[in-house]
Protein backbone atom coordinates (compact mmCIF):
# COMPACT_ATOMS: atom_id res chain seq x y z
CA UNK A 1 0.00 0.00 0.00
CA UNK A 2 1.49 3.25 -1.08
CA UNK A 3 1.44 6.27 1.17
CA UNK A 4 -0.99 8.06 -1.07
CA UNK A 5 -3.67 5.91 -2.57
CA UNK A 6 -4.93 7.83 -5.57
CA UNK A 7 -7.93 5.59 -5.79
CA UNK A 8 -9.03 6.58 -2.30
CA UNK A 9 -8.08 10.21 -2.70
CA UNK A 10 -9.78 10.88 -6.01
CA UNK A 11 -12.83 8.67 -5.52
CA UNK A 12 -15.35 8.56 -8.34
CA UNK A 13 -14.26 11.74 -10.11
CA UNK A 14 -11.79 10.31 -12.67
CA UNK A 15 -14.44 7.81 -13.77
CA UNK A 16 -17.04 10.57 -13.92
CA UNK A 17 -14.75 12.68 -16.11
CA UNK A 18 -14.10 9.74 -18.43
CA UNK A 19 -17.79 8.91 -18.70
CA UNK A 20 -18.59 12.56 -19.42
CA UNK A 21 -16.05 12.70 -22.22
CA UNK A 22 -17.39 9.42 -23.59
CA UNK A 23 -20.91 10.78 -23.48
CA UNK A 24 -19.82 13.95 -25.30
CA UNK A 25 -18.61 11.67 -28.09
CA UNK A 26 -22.03 10.00 -28.32
CA UNK A 27 -23.87 13.32 -28.34
CA UNK A 28 -21.49 14.82 -30.91
CA UNK A 29 -22.15 11.80 -33.10
CA UNK A 30 -25.90 12.34 -32.75
CA UNK A 31 -25.53 15.99 -33.71
CA UNK A 32 -23.35 15.31 -36.72
CA UNK A 33 -25.89 12.74 -37.93
CA UNK A 34 -28.85 15.12 -37.56
CA UNK A 35 -29.50 14.85 -41.31
CA UNK A 36 -28.67 11.17 -41.85
CA UNK A 37 -31.70 9.16 -42.99
CA UNK A 38 -32.53 6.25 -40.71
CA UNK A 39 -30.09 7.26 -37.99
CA UNK A 40 -31.33 6.64 -34.45
CA UNK A 41 -30.12 8.99 -31.72
CA UNK A 42 -28.35 7.21 -28.87
CA UNK A 43 -27.31 8.02 -25.35
CA UNK A 44 -26.13 6.38 -22.17
CA UNK A 45 -27.91 6.28 -18.85
CA UNK A 46 -25.41 8.34 -16.88
CA UNK A 47 -27.11 7.73 -13.55
CA UNK A 48 -26.98 3.99 -14.13
CA UNK A 49 -23.31 4.07 -15.12
CA UNK A 50 -22.48 6.12 -12.04
CA UNK A 51 -24.33 3.73 -9.77
CA UNK A 52 -22.51 0.81 -11.37
CA UNK A 53 -19.17 2.53 -10.84
CA UNK A 54 -19.90 3.21 -7.19
CA UNK A 55 -20.92 -0.39 -6.67
CA UNK A 56 -17.81 -1.58 -8.47
CA UNK A 57 -15.51 0.60 -6.39
CA UNK A 58 -17.06 -0.56 -3.12
CA UNK A 59 -17.92 -4.19 -3.63
CA UNK A 60 -17.24 -5.85 -6.93
CA UNK A 61 -13.76 -7.00 -7.71
CA UNK A 62 -12.46 -10.03 -9.55
CA UNK A 63 -12.29 -13.12 -7.42
CA UNK A 64 -8.73 -13.90 -6.35
CA UNK A 65 -8.17 -17.55 -5.67
CA UNK A 66 -4.41 -17.21 -5.64
CA UNK A 67 -2.35 -14.48 -4.06
CA UNK A 68 -0.43 -14.00 -7.31
CA UNK A 69 -3.60 -13.05 -9.12
CA UNK A 70 -3.91 -9.41 -10.08
CA UNK A 71 -6.50 -7.37 -8.33
CA UNK A 72 -8.75 -6.60 -11.25
CA UNK A 73 -11.73 -4.38 -11.64
CA UNK A 74 -14.47 -5.00 -14.14
CA UNK A 75 -14.13 -3.21 -17.43
CA UNK A 76 -16.40 -0.23 -17.69
CA UNK A 77 -19.13 -0.98 -20.13
CA UNK A 78 -21.72 1.50 -21.21
CA UNK A 79 -25.00 0.30 -22.54
CA UNK A 80 -25.91 2.45 -25.50
CA UNK A 81 -29.62 3.10 -25.55
CA UNK A 82 -31.86 4.66 -28.13
CA UNK A 83 -33.55 7.94 -27.44
CA UNK A 84 -37.34 8.08 -27.58
CA UNK A 85 -38.21 10.64 -30.24
CA UNK A 86 -40.83 13.28 -29.58
CA UNK A 87 -41.97 13.13 -33.14
CA UNK A 88 -41.26 10.64 -35.90
CA UNK A 89 -39.42 11.91 -38.96
CA UNK A 90 -40.35 10.68 -42.40
CA UNK A 91 -36.79 9.51 -43.15
CA UNK A 92 -36.52 7.49 -39.91
CA UNK A 93 -34.11 9.88 -38.24
CA UNK A 94 -34.75 10.35 -34.51
CA UNK A 95 -32.28 13.16 -33.81
CA UNK A 96 -33.94 16.18 -32.26
CA UNK A 97 -31.37 18.91 -32.82
CA UNK A 98 -32.42 21.08 -29.90
CA UNK A 99 -32.62 18.22 -27.40
CA UNK A 100 -29.18 16.94 -28.40
CA UNK A 101 -27.76 20.43 -28.28
CA UNK A 102 -29.12 21.00 -24.78
CA UNK A 103 -27.81 17.63 -23.61
CA UNK A 104 -24.39 18.36 -25.08
CA UNK A 105 -24.21 21.72 -23.29
CA UNK A 106 -25.34 20.16 -20.03
CA UNK A 107 -22.76 17.42 -20.43
CA UNK A 108 -20.00 19.97 -21.08
CA UNK A 109 -21.03 21.81 -17.93
CA UNK A 110 -20.98 18.59 -15.92
CA UNK A 111 -17.56 17.81 -17.38
CA UNK A 112 -16.37 21.18 -16.10
CA UNK A 113 -17.82 20.40 -12.70
CA UNK A 114 -16.09 17.01 -12.55
CA UNK A 115 -12.89 18.69 -13.65
CA UNK A 116 -13.14 21.24 -10.84
CA UNK A 117 -13.68 18.46 -8.29
CA UNK A 118 -10.67 16.56 -9.57
CA UNK A 119 -8.56 19.69 -9.75
CA UNK A 120 -9.53 20.51 -6.17
CA UNK A 121 -8.43 17.05 -5.05
CA UNK A 122 -5.04 17.49 -6.71
CA UNK A 123 -4.63 20.95 -5.25
CA UNK A 124 -5.47 19.59 -1.81
CA UNK A 125 -2.95 16.77 -2.18
CA UNK A 126 -0.31 19.23 -3.33
CA UNK A 127 -0.94 21.46 -0.38
CA UNK A 128 -0.75 18.51 1.99
CA UNK A 129 2.59 17.44 0.48
CA UNK A 130 4.06 20.89 0.78
CA UNK A 131 2.80 21.24 4.32
CA UNK A 132 1.54 24.76 3.82
CA UNK B 1 -9.18 9.83 -25.86
CA UNK B 2 -12.84 10.55 -26.31
CA UNK B 3 -12.62 14.31 -26.63
CA UNK B 4 -10.25 14.21 -29.57
CA UNK B 5 -12.75 11.84 -31.17
CA UNK B 6 -15.41 14.51 -30.68
CA UNK B 7 -13.25 16.82 -32.77
CA UNK B 8 -13.04 14.18 -35.51
CA UNK B 9 -16.80 13.63 -35.39
CA UNK B 10 -17.67 17.32 -35.62
CA UNK B 11 -15.09 17.65 -38.39
CA UNK B 12 -16.82 14.92 -40.37
CA UNK B 13 -20.13 16.69 -39.75
CA UNK B 14 -18.75 19.98 -41.05
CA UNK B 15 -17.34 18.22 -44.09
CA UNK B 16 -20.66 16.53 -44.89
CA UNK B 17 -22.61 19.75 -44.48
CA UNK B 18 -20.21 21.68 -46.70
CA UNK B 19 -20.66 19.02 -49.40
CA UNK B 20 -24.41 19.52 -49.04
CA UNK B 21 -23.94 23.29 -49.31
CA UNK B 22 -21.81 22.70 -52.37
CA UNK B 23 -24.50 20.70 -54.15
CA UNK B 24 -27.07 23.37 -53.23
CA UNK B 25 -24.85 26.05 -54.73
CA UNK B 26 -24.39 23.97 -57.86
CA UNK B 27 -28.15 23.38 -58.15
CA UNK B 28 -28.99 27.06 -57.71
CA UNK B 29 -26.31 28.15 -60.16
CA UNK B 30 -27.65 25.73 -62.74
CA UNK B 31 -31.34 26.36 -62.08
CA UNK B 32 -31.71 28.04 -65.47
CA UNK B 33 -29.23 25.96 -67.45
CA UNK B 34 -31.35 24.95 -70.41
CA UNK B 35 -30.72 22.25 -72.93
CA UNK B 36 -32.25 21.08 -76.18
CA UNK B 37 -32.04 17.38 -75.34
CA UNK B 38 -33.51 15.51 -72.39
CA UNK B 39 -30.30 13.59 -71.73
CA UNK B 40 -28.04 16.62 -71.51
CA UNK B 41 -30.18 18.59 -69.12
CA UNK B 42 -28.82 19.30 -65.66
CA UNK B 43 -30.61 17.49 -62.85
CA UNK B 44 -30.63 18.59 -59.21
CA UNK B 45 -27.98 16.78 -57.15
CA UNK B 46 -28.46 15.60 -53.59
CA UNK B 47 -25.92 14.11 -51.17
CA UNK B 48 -26.82 10.93 -49.25
CA UNK B 49 -25.55 10.94 -45.67
CA UNK B 50 -24.55 7.80 -43.84
CA UNK B 51 -23.36 6.97 -40.33
CA UNK B 52 -19.61 6.47 -40.30
CA UNK B 53 -18.97 3.35 -38.24
CA UNK B 54 -15.83 1.62 -37.22
CA UNK B 55 -15.06 -1.28 -39.48
CA UNK B 56 -16.16 -4.76 -38.47
CA UNK B 57 -12.66 -5.74 -37.36
CA UNK B 58 -10.05 -3.44 -35.88
CA UNK B 59 -6.43 -3.07 -36.91
CA UNK B 60 -5.44 -6.28 -35.14
CA UNK B 61 -8.33 -8.13 -36.83
CA UNK B 62 -10.21 -8.44 -33.60
CA UNK B 63 -13.95 -8.21 -33.85
CA UNK B 64 -15.41 -4.82 -32.95
CA UNK B 65 -18.53 -4.83 -30.83
CA UNK B 66 -20.74 -2.72 -33.08
CA UNK B 67 -23.55 -2.57 -30.50
CA UNK B 68 -21.28 -0.58 -28.22
CA UNK B 69 -19.64 1.38 -31.00
CA UNK B 70 -20.56 5.04 -30.78
CA UNK B 71 -19.88 5.77 -34.43
CA UNK B 72 -17.31 8.06 -35.93
CA UNK B 73 -19.50 10.78 -37.35
CA UNK B 74 -21.08 11.09 -40.73
CA UNK B 75 -19.98 10.53 -44.30
CA UNK B 76 -21.35 11.34 -47.72
CA UNK B 77 -22.14 7.93 -49.16
CA UNK B 78 -23.09 9.19 -52.61
CA UNK B 79 -24.34 12.16 -54.56
CA UNK B 80 -27.43 11.27 -56.56
CA UNK B 81 -29.45 13.09 -59.17
CA UNK B 82 -33.05 13.91 -58.42
CA UNK B 83 -35.52 11.81 -60.41
CA UNK B 84 -38.26 14.45 -60.64
CA UNK B 85 -39.45 15.14 -64.21
CA UNK B 86 -37.76 17.96 -66.09
CA UNK B 87 -39.61 21.10 -67.02
CA UNK B 88 -40.37 21.14 -70.72
CA UNK B 89 -41.29 24.53 -72.15
CA UNK B 90 -42.38 25.43 -75.64
CA UNK B 91 -40.10 28.34 -76.61
CA UNK B 92 -39.49 28.23 -80.38
CA UNK B 93 -37.54 31.50 -80.36
CA UNK B 94 -35.07 30.25 -77.74
CA UNK B 95 -31.58 29.68 -79.23
CA UNK B 96 -31.41 26.27 -77.50
CA UNK B 97 -34.80 25.07 -78.74
CA UNK B 98 -34.88 21.73 -80.57
CA UNK B 99 -36.57 21.07 -83.92
CA UNK B 100 -40.03 20.94 -82.34
CA UNK B 101 -39.42 24.20 -80.46
CA UNK B 102 -39.07 22.71 -76.97
CA UNK B 103 -36.50 23.68 -74.35
CA UNK B 104 -35.67 21.49 -71.33
CA UNK B 105 -35.20 23.21 -67.98
CA UNK B 106 -33.59 21.42 -64.99
CA UNK B 107 -35.73 19.91 -62.23
CA UNK B 108 -34.26 22.29 -59.65
CA UNK B 109 -36.79 23.51 -57.11
CA UNK B 110 -35.36 26.86 -56.03
CA UNK B 111 -37.49 27.14 -52.87
CA UNK B 112 -36.46 23.65 -51.76
CA UNK B 113 -32.82 24.48 -52.43
CA UNK B 114 -33.02 27.63 -50.32
CA UNK B 115 -34.53 25.68 -47.42
CA UNK B 116 -31.82 23.06 -47.84
CA UNK B 117 -29.17 25.77 -47.78
CA UNK B 118 -30.43 27.22 -44.49
CA UNK B 119 -30.69 23.74 -42.95
CA UNK B 120 -27.13 22.89 -44.02
CA UNK B 121 -25.79 26.16 -42.68
CA UNK B 122 -27.52 25.64 -39.30
CA UNK B 123 -26.18 22.08 -39.02
CA UNK B 124 -22.71 23.35 -39.89
CA UNK B 125 -22.94 25.92 -37.10
CA UNK B 126 -23.97 23.24 -34.59
CA UNK B 127 -20.92 21.18 -35.54
CA UNK B 128 -18.65 24.21 -35.17
CA UNK B 129 -20.07 24.80 -31.72
CA UNK B 130 -19.46 21.17 -30.72
CA UNK B 131 -15.90 21.50 -32.01
CA UNK B 132 -15.30 24.66 -29.97
CA UNK B 133 -16.75 23.12 -26.81
CA UNK B 134 -14.56 20.03 -27.15
CA UNK B 135 -11.53 22.23 -27.72
CA UNK B 136 -12.26 24.32 -24.63
CA UNK B 137 -12.76 21.21 -22.50
CA UNK B 138 -9.49 19.70 -23.72
CA UNK B 139 -7.58 22.89 -23.05
CA UNK B 140 -9.04 23.04 -19.57
CA UNK B 141 -8.15 19.40 -18.89
CA UNK B 142 -4.54 20.19 -19.72
CA UNK B 143 -4.40 22.68 -16.87
CA UNK B 144 -5.29 20.05 -14.27
CA UNK B 145 -3.20 20.32 -11.10
CA UNK B 146 -1.88 23.78 -11.92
Amino acid sequence: MSAISFENALRIHPQALLTRSHRSEILANNLSNADTPGFKARDIDFQGVLKGEIKKSTSMALNRTDQHHLRGRGQEDYDLMYRTPYQPAIDGNTVDDNVEHAEFSKNALAYNASFEFLNGKFKGLNRALRGE
Amino acid sequence: MSLSNVINISGSGMNAQSVRLNTTASNLANAQTVSSSIDETYRARKPIFQLLQKSYADRDFREVDLDHDVGNGVKVAAIVEKQDPLQIRYEPTHPMANEEGYVYYPNVNVVEEMADMISASRSFQVNVEVFNTAKTLMQKTLTMGK
